[in-house]
């Protein structure tokens, strides 16, 4: 289980990007994360896959731990051993390698050959377009295509947790719909997920368990399908002029206040 | 028409040891984001250790010796330099090996100081002769060795893990790293082997026809250097090309400079750096270089 407590993350000693975000992601369950650009979200993403630094960006209180393991201070590859394994937002699939080859190098991490050959299947069953492709070149993929291969390439490594970043990101609805699918059949292989999104409707119909952050803290959180009903997710989110009262609320609000709508 | 085929012949042999150079210098450069000006030293160093051993632990062991403390000079220079500088800036790093260049440079040249030293090819230095046309054994022996130790390379580069981790790290790093590919690791591989082909390229350029160990192999060195970037400073084929692009140039200046002498005599030795301006006049990324090289 990965459990994240009263973290801080800052970039540069200055810009707080995270401020005090406390949540869980429990075994088995897809957790999705919404928020609006600088909430804090691939931060928090940072945070988990030891990536941070990369951007220069610290950790000035609070922890990370998956399993009991602290997660603060390990590089990528550990977090990778420790079955932590994130699609990076934008897809960023290797474009000149091929299709195999990117799901070679998403395997690089993991030791084990039997595990490794066993993942292979599993990602072509679950994409079999990715099979028919297997030498083409990434880059000539199509968006959604991309997408698959992205995932295809972090189950290759055998994540115990998917983290995802933005999975519907330029993609047209029909394959987000299809994303969507795909999570929730990764999920129910046995590979709990945390979904950061913006898409609130695909993210809410596929998660357990969510959490809104507002910039750098967690406005809202509880369970996915009473926070789809709430008035402020309805209205920011999910595009619905919501008509029903704050009192309606089911669920817990941290910090009490209310969300604010963002410009951009 | 015999001295051309001659001449090419020479060029392609030449080529070939400029290609294992260029190599080396094209995956540090993919792998670590550093020119790297160490190699000029890091070829002296293969064929003067080369050279020292033979006399006491025979040809064959001090080629394997010669060979690994060279590739352990690379490596000592990456982890110890390079990986603690990861980030800094393209120009600084450049900088920081051209200094690691001159220290190592000016050591071997004390070392070296005004002993005579040759490697004892066991091919001696005759030629090898089909018809009129000429090849000294050396240049045949360099050219087989470089052309399998290329093709080994490729197919490395192409289907081992490692050849993969690296072209996956140096398409997108963090992407790489996300995906339990440590970057250290491969960038300090990518040292050794590199290390491994200048020392290679080392023991042959110190034979027939040029004579002996001298500062002036290090100058051999910086003419791998034009064949990297011409070819695209981050194309491992480009290396190939430029290479022997390289060396032919080179090979027919030196054998037609009768008919160039209005250009000056040793034109050859500025023929390398006159193909890469004039390449890079037409295609500033080298001939199969990426348009951009600064990842995003």
């Amino acid at each position: 289980m990965l459990s994240i407590d009263a973290l801080h993350v800052t970039y540069g000693g200055a810009v707080q990007a995270v401020r005090g975000v406390s949540m869980e992601v429990p075994d088995g369950k897809v957790v999705a994360v919404l928020g609006s650009n600088g909430a804090g979200k691939t931060t928090l993403l940072r945070t988990i896959s030891g990536t941070l630094r990369l951007h220069r960006g610290k950790v000035e209180s609070g922890s990370v731990t998956f399993d009991g393991a602290d997660l603060v201070s390990r590089d990528p590859a550990q977090a990778v051993r420790l079955g932590l394994v994130q699609v990076p937002e934008g897809r960023r699939i290797f474009g000149r390698l091929t299709v195999e080859e990117n799901l070679r190098a998403g395997g690089m991490g993991n030791r084990d050959k039997a595990a490794k050959s066993k993942a292979q299947d599993r990602v072509y069953d679950m994409f079999p377009v990715l099979k028919e492709r297997s030498s083409q070149r990434g880059a000539l993929l199509s968006g959604g295509e991309q997408q698959m291969l992205a995932i295809g390439r972090a189950l290759m490594a055998s994540p115990k947790l998917l983290l995802l970043d933005e999975p519907s990101l330029g993609l047209a609805p029909r394959i987000i719909g299809q994303i969507g699918e795909v999570i929730a059949e990764i999920n129910r292989q046995g590979t709990s997920v945390l979904l950061v999104e913006q898409n609130a409707t695909m993210a809410l119909g596929v998660a357990d368990l969510a959490y809104v952050l507002d910039v750098g803290e967690v406005s809202l959180s509880g369970d996915a399908r009473q926070l789809s009903q709430t008035d402020e997710v309805q209205r920011l989110y999910l595009g619905h002029d919501g008509g029903g009262e704050a009192g309606e609320r089911r669920v817990r609000v941290p910090s009490g206040k209310k969300l604010s709508r963002w410009t951009a | 028409m015999t001295q051309f085929l001659s001449l090419l012949l020479n060029g392609i042999s030449l080529g070939a040891l400029y290609a294992l150079i260029a190599l080396g210098f094209v995956i540090i450069f993919k792998s670590s984001e550093v020119v790297s000006f160490t190699h000029g030293s890091l070829l002296l160093l293969g064929a003067y250790s080369i050279a020292r051993l033979s006399d006491s632990i025979g040809f064959l062991p001090a080629v394997v010796v010669g060979i690994l403390i060279t590739a352990l000079a690379a490596f000592v220079i990456e982890r110890l330099i390079i990986n603690r500088l990861r980030g800094a800036a393209v120009i600084s790093l450049a900088i920081v090996t051209i200094g690691v260049d001159i220290i190592i440079l000016t050591e071997l040249i004390r070392q070296i100081g005004s002993d005579i030293l040759n490697v004892p090819h066991p091919w001696g230095g005759e030629s090898f002769r089909v018809g009129s046309i000429g090849l000294s054994q050396n240049r045949l022996i360099a050219f087989v060795v470089a052309a399998v130790l290329i093709a080994a390379f490729f197919a490395a580069f192409k289907y081992s893990s490692w050849g993969i981790a690296m072209r996956a790290s140096a398409e997108d790093g963090e992407t790489a790293a996300l995906m339990g590919i440590r970057q250290g690791r491969v960038s300090a591989l990518a040292w050794v082997v590199a290390g491994v082909l200048a020392a290679v390229a080392a023991l042959f350029l110190v034979g027939s026809p040029t004579p002996g160990v001298s500062p002036t192999a290090y100058a051999v060195a910086l003419r791998a250097f034009p064949a990297a970037i011409l070819g695209g400073l981050d194309s491992t084929g480009g290396a190939l090309v430029g290479g022997l692009l390289i060396g032919i140039a080179e090979a027919m200046a030196a054998g037609y400079q009768d008919q160039l002498l209005f250009l000056g005599r040793g034109f050859s030795a500025v023929v390398p750096f006159i193909v890469m301006i004039a390449v890079l006049m037409f295609r500033p990324s080298g001939l199969f270089g990426t348009k951009e090289l600064t990842r995003v």
